[in-house]
């Protein structure tokens, strides 16, 4: 064992240009591969960690008639809690209303949610400020999307339990910044006081937010979502974005492959008289079989140290100094960081590895097979076409 | 040369397909070599010299009858046996040297004793004693794309000869090189004879490789015509 891979790796290193050509290629898709994945882990970490941070806490608790995908279900999905059942719970009501920032009429979701809350990072200790009548907080998609800045006032029109139209002037108190779109686009938030006041549905609620992460609540009339499940689409997407982009990886991972496999068909073709020596000086074939085999595995141990060398110092800038995200994907709906960090397990490391020596392990095995077959006297003499 | 019988070979015949048919190579051959012969088989192309010698090497196995090689018969031996066979009793010495491109003389010559796992104090003293024999003692550490065609086939020497075996099967080793190399080699083939009572099996036709040999056997489409055992009362050219 010891001794083929020190034939393997002199074979290799006496092999010059070809093997660093090879090792360059297959040691790129190595480090392409960690980056990538690394890049959608990183993705993936920061958008759960913000989905739970902003908006998602320890779980939902949701009315029965309320259903996250069909808005015209705001208008009765609420209820009452009784309250040895709200323990734990921040309850937020949702209400459709309209708002005229500079003369245009937008919809918009009014989420009312207690000021005290310290469960979401929503800055909602400053809807409990009295400076104005109806202090609002917005997100900056929001702001952007209205033009409004702190300290602006809207006209915003609702419809209360009884579907009479009320308005009223609103202050911006805060713009927040988050990589949450679900808490900031289309949406104002108010104290749920204020606008249990306002509709008239004292104690009501949309949902509840756990201040505690648990699994499952039973509540008559009210469905729990835990964290896991509200993650699940995200989860899905992140998902659905690893496979496409393992497409692009994978090819390029192919071409490196298929390059120690042209190496390996090539290097039996050429090397048939030194094999021939091999077998003639006291080598089972299938001693030989595993020396060229070890031969191509040896390009990915090359490539793994290569890509360290170079992958290292950039994994670590990377983790370091984060990526910057295109604005227009903050606007995709999707929770996507402004930076996103990778982040690179010891897992991903190892499994990649494995990967890209198992993979080039079997390519250079398939070739090296006919050594097996091969007739020591025409290796010898050359002859084998 | 003693009296004990290293090489038998029984009623050989060898036969090769070609196309529909078959060509026949050699063809009922019986001879027997003993310890410490100097002997070469020789004859024109296609005579069956180089077909015999790798039956004698293990490379090939006759169609029929039985070749016992150190008291082992070729054709019953498992790859894993006759590769055994070869790395401890065969040494082989090839036409065009076929030394290993990527390694240096020393690693070359060490090839055979790795094989064999022998520690590398050992492996060191054996082949620095091998290249001592065929005097490349300062060229260790060259890699043979820089060796003359002479130097080449001096390592080949003491590739086969580093690890002592019984038989050296030594496949036209001259026909590369010219008249000073090839009489420089094969007296020192004919020196390490002696020293060390290795048996030397030639396949040549040139005419310096016969003038050093003790024995000819002469093949001729695969028969042998003559087994001539030569004293020799001269000094050599």
């Amino acid at each position: 064992m010891k001794l083929a891979f020190i034939l393997a790796y002199k074979n290799l290193v006496g092999s010059g240009l070809r093997t660093w050509l090879n090792v360059s290629v297959l040691s790129f898709a190595f480090v392409l591969i960690i980056f990538y994945n690394g890049m959608i882990d990183g993705w993936n970490e920061q958008a759960r960690r913000d989905g739970i941070a902003w908006e998602y806490g320890g779980g939902h608790l949701l009315n029965g008639d309320y259903d996250p995908y069909d808005p015209f279900t705001l208008q009765d999905g609420h209820d009452t809690l009784p309250t040895s059942e709200n323990k734990g719970l921040i309850p937020v009501l949702m209400r459709q209303a309209s708002i005229y920032p500079e003369g245009r009429m937008m919809s918009v979701i009014l989420k009312g949610i207690d000021p005290g809350q310290t469960t979401l990072k929503l800055p909602t200790q400053l809807l409990a400020e009295r400076s104005t009548d109806l202090p609002v907080i917005i997100g900056k998609r929001m702001a952007e999307a209205t033009n409004l800045e702190v300290g602006d006032e809207v006209l915003i029109r609702w419809r209360d339990k009884d579907g009479t139209y009320d308005a009223s002037k609103a202050t911006v108190v805060d713009v927040f910044d988050t990589n949450v779109p679900a808490v900031d686009n289309g949406q104002m938030w108010i104290s749920i006081h204020q606008l249990w006041q306002m509709t008239g549905l004292q104690n009501h609620a949309t949902l509840y937010i756990s201040e505690t992460a648990r699994n499952s609540m039973e509540v008559e009339g009210w469905e729990f979502k835990s964290q896991q499940e509200l993650l699940q689409d995200l989860s899905d997407i992140i998902e659905m974005k690893k496979v496409s982009g393992s497409i692009m990886y994978l090819l390029l991972l192919a071409i490196a492959l298929l390059a120690i496999f042209d190496t390996q068909v090539l290097s039996i073709f050429r090397r048939q008289r030194e094999i021939g020596t091999y077998i003639a000086l006291g080598m089972t074939r299938l001693r030989v079989v595993w020396l060229f085999t070890i031969e191509g595995s040896m390009y990915s141990l090359l490539a793994t140290a290569v890509g360290c060398i170079y992958g290292i110092p950039l994994f670590i800038y990377m983790a370091t100094a984060g990526i910057g995200m295109p604005t227009a994907s903050q606007n995709s709906g999707v929770i996507v960081a402004a930076r996103i960090f990778p982040v690179y397990g010891a897992g991903l490391i190892l499994g990649t590895m494995a990967l890209v020596v198992v993979s080039a392990t079997i390519v250079s095995f398939l070739p090296a097979r006919k050594i097996s077959t091969m007739n020591p006297v025409d290796a010898l003499k050359g002859k084998i076409q | 040369m003693s009296e004990e019988k290293i090489i038998s070979i029984e009623n050989v015949t060898k036969r090769f397909p070609v196309g529909d048919g078959e060509f026949t190579a050699l063809k009922d051959i019986n001879l027997e070599f003993r310890k410490g012969e100097f002997a070469g088989l020789v004859g024109p192309s296609g005579s069956g010299k180089t077909t015999l010698l790798n039956i004698i090497g293990s490379l090939d196995s006759p169609s029929e009858g039985r070749a016992i090689v150190m008291g082992r018969n070729i054709s019953d031996l498992s790859h894993k046996e006759s590769a055994l066979l070869r790395n401890l009793h065969l040494g082989f010495i090839f036409q065009v040297y076929n030394l290993l491109p990527v390694y240096t003389v020393y690693e070359n010559v060490e090839f055979s004793l790795l094989l064999q796992n022998k520690t590398s104090a050992e492996r060191k003293k054996a082949v620095m004693q091998a290249l001592e024999w065929v005097g490349l003692q300062d060229m260790a550490d060259k890699k043979p794309s820089k060796l003359s065609g002479g130097e080449g086939q001096r390592v080949a020497i003491a590739r086969a000869m580093v690890k002592k075996p019984d038989i050296v099967l030594a496949d036209e080793p001259t026909a590369n090189l010219d008249a000073k190399n090839a009489h420089a080699i094969i007296q020192t083939m004919k020196d390490l004879n002696k020293a060390l009572q290795t048996t030397f099996i030639f396949s040549t036709h040139d005419e310096k490789v016969m003038s050093y040999l003790d024995r000819m056997i002469h093949l001729e489409d695969g028969k042998i015509n003559q087994d001539e055992h030569i004293s020799h009362q001269m000094s050599k050219p």
